[in-house]
């Protein structure tokens, strides 16, 4: 314990008294949330999203004329309450439910709903049976403030600990550490948790810094919040722990943490969202913590999920935390 | 005295080049040893196994009669040919982290007065000098109060005063009855500190010894150096082993008494006669075939 402490301690002080980079470390992501929130909040979506439950191929039987209307984007969904409640947050303009008798669902304050009401009662006619929902608007940026908090950590857990660690291999500290006797495990783990302690009073000094001006909407617990951002970044700095674990050349290293990086913010939904995407795309994502750490952080800020709503991505981020982890220690080479 | 570490037959290949060719060491307690070669010799590599921080492709290393093992770590120190320290950290805050590592350690404020670290303990470690920052490094490999030290070419890069100043630390350090195996390429360095030296050249061990011991087995003969000026023509006729070293020359001999008596009969001028002893460089070149410092 004392050398992890020890070793915590100085990682500590060596990233506190670099101010260039805990300057840009605090910057960068103010700068990202403040830009893109004013960028889009006030902007409309160019596509009309409308949630179709019972299949897509039945819809072409149900609404042949509203399948083929343009700027309409259908996605599919197996679970009528989760599609609701898409409707319910304004995140699906319509739903629609060819299972069975055909219904609809609308928000009644969503323009979007109203308009492609009159599109489905002008092609299709009354056969559809109207159901409303109620429910507040979530804001763009609401839906994507956890995304681009999820990837300025996935960046700082990556490159802020991956590079590190090559460079203390390149220039001979780690082979210092090696004629001790630091453990692999124990320096490993500490510089785990001193970055990780960083990221979380960064990403909260960001987080109450944002809201302060946008006032964010927070429907679940902080708390749950705070533990699913632990464990994302957990998982995330395990990852770069393991890239890092036998690199010794920046290059490489830059080059593998580019390859894990670029996939995980495309396919993560920190941009965009995966609804509607291929299937295949929807289970690839499924293989980053990122995903799971966003998903489950939209949920609990926008639908109020709760503890058990979201252990499945507490279960899975932990899991590749303890993995990444164990196999970076495992392999990890001080030369 | 029973030696605190010892290899037998220690070799280290890589791909296409065997680094180390089968070395045998028995390094007694309390002595300094030195490790001397040019670049590339494989001392570094050689004193890298006997640290530990090498594996050997084959061979073993026994410290204190055991093979090398987790309590190594506790008991040994090692001052690298090159290495970095942690960044933005004050000398005081380096020597607090590598103390925290060590189960057992002498305590800091002996260490800095030890290694005279007083007046730089607030700086930090990226802006000290290249003497200051050996003394530290050496501070670090003293820590643990190891008895056995491990010193990799720790004056290389320092100016002539830094050099001295260094080698009364060690001196200091083995008055503590420590065991210091040393590497350097100084031949001088290895004679001030040095009481049992081997030479290595490609690998191997090609002459060991104290110095004196080593220097009487190979040069039983002294050097008189002599300027051209004074000889003149007047050797010519003299059975003696002499050549021209700049506008010197030197003579051989091992029957000085006999050499001198030579030279004033045929009537050379003695008032600026030299003699010079065998250096440890002389040494190098007589069994290696080649220059120290290449």
């Amino acid at each position: 314990m004392k050398k992890f402490l020890a070793v915590l301690h100085a990682r500590n002080m060596e990233f506190l008294r670099d101010r260039s980079a805990l300057a840009w470390n605090l910057a960068m992501p103010f700068m990202l949330v403040f830009g893109l929130a004013f960028t889009f909040s006030g902007s409309n979506k160019e596509i009309y999203k409308i949630g179709i439950v019972g299949g897509i191929e039945k819809l072409h039987s149900a609404a042949p004329a509203l399948q083929a209307t343009k700027y309409i984007s259908f996605v599919p969904y197996d679970d009528l309450h989760t599609a609701i409640g898409k409707v319910e947050h304004h995140q699906m303009d319509m739903l629609i439910d060819v299972d069975g008798a055909p219904k609809y669902w609308i928000n009644s304050s969503s323009p979007n709903g109203y308009l492609l009401e009159r599109i489905l009662l002008g092609t299709e006619g009354n056969r559809f049976e109207r159901q409303t929902v109620e429910g507040a608007e979530i804001r763009y940026v609401d839906w994507f403030l956890p995304g681009i908090l999820g990837m300025n950590m996935m960046f700082a857990c990556l490159f802020g600990v991956g590079f590190v660690i090559v460079r203390y291999r390149k220039n001979g500290f780690l082979k210092r550490l090696k004629a001790t006797p630091l453990g692999a495990f124990q320096f490993l783990f500490a510089q785990l948790v001193s970055r990780l302690l960083l990221i979380m009073v960064v990403t909260t000094v960001v987080y109450g810094g944002c809201n302060f001006f946008i006032k964010f909407n927070m429907q679940g617990s902080y708390w749950l919040l705070l533990l699913i951002a632990t464990l994302g970044a957990m998982s995330m700095i395990s990852i770069g722990l393991l890239i890092a674990a036998r690199t010794a050349s920046e290059e490489l290293a830059g080059g593998i943490l580019n390859l894990v990086t670029w996939p995980m913010m495309l396919l993560s939904g920190a941009w965009f969202s995966l609804e509607g995407a291929q299937v295949w795309v929807q289970k690839l994502s499924l293989i980053f913590p990122l995903t799971h750490m966003i998903t489950a952080a939209r949920t609990i800020m926008n639908e109020g999920a709760t503890l058990s709503q979201v252990m499945p991505q507490i279960w899975v981020l932990s899991v590749m935390s303890i993995v990444f982890l164990a196999i970076g220690a495992y392999v990890f080479k001080w030369e | 005295m029973s030696p605190i570490i010892t290899a037998t037959n220690l070799i280290k290949q890589y791909p296409g080049v065997t680094a180390v060719d089968g070395i045998d060491l028995a390094i007694p307690k309390g002595i300094c040893f030195g490790l001397l070669g040019p670049n590339g010799a494989g001392k570094t590599t050689t004193i890298e196994m006997l640290e530990g921080i090498q594996m050997q492709t084959s061979g073993t290393v026994l410290y204190k009669g055991e093979p090398l093992g987790t309590q190594y770590r506790e008991e040994v120190g090692i001052q690298f040919q090159h290495t970095a320290l942690q960044e933005f950290l004050t000398v005081r805050e380096t020597l607090e982290l590598f103390e925290h590592l060590y189960r057992r350690t002498l305590p800091i404020p002996e260490l800095i007065e030890l290694c005279s670290l007083a007046d730089i303990l607030e700086r930090d470690t990226r802006k000290i000098s290249g003497g200051q920052r050996q003394r530290l490094l050496l501070a670090l490999a003293l820590i643990n109060d190891p008895e056995l030290i491990f010193l990799d070419e720790p004056t290389t890069g320092l100016d002539p005063q830094a050099r001295r100043n260094f080698w009364d630390l060690v001196k200091l350090v083995k008055s503590r009855n420590k065991t210091i195996v040393l590497t350097t390429h100084y031949m001088e360095e290895a004679y001030a500190l040095c009481d049992e030296i081997a030479i290595m050249d490609k690998g191997r061990i090609v002459s060991q010894g104290t110095p004196a011991h080593l220097l009487s087995e190979h040069f039983g003969d002294v050097i008189l150096q002599i300027p051209q000026t004074d000889a003149g023509d007047k050797l010519a006729g003299l059975e003696l082993s002499a050549v021209e070293a700049g506008d010197m020359l030197e003579i051989r001999t091992n029957r000085l008494h006999h050499t001198l008596q030579q030279l004033m009969e045929h009537g050379v001028n003695l008032d600026r006669l030299r003699i010079r002893a065998w250096t440890l460089e002389d040494l190098f070149i007589n069994v290696t075939g080649k220059k120290l410092i290449s």
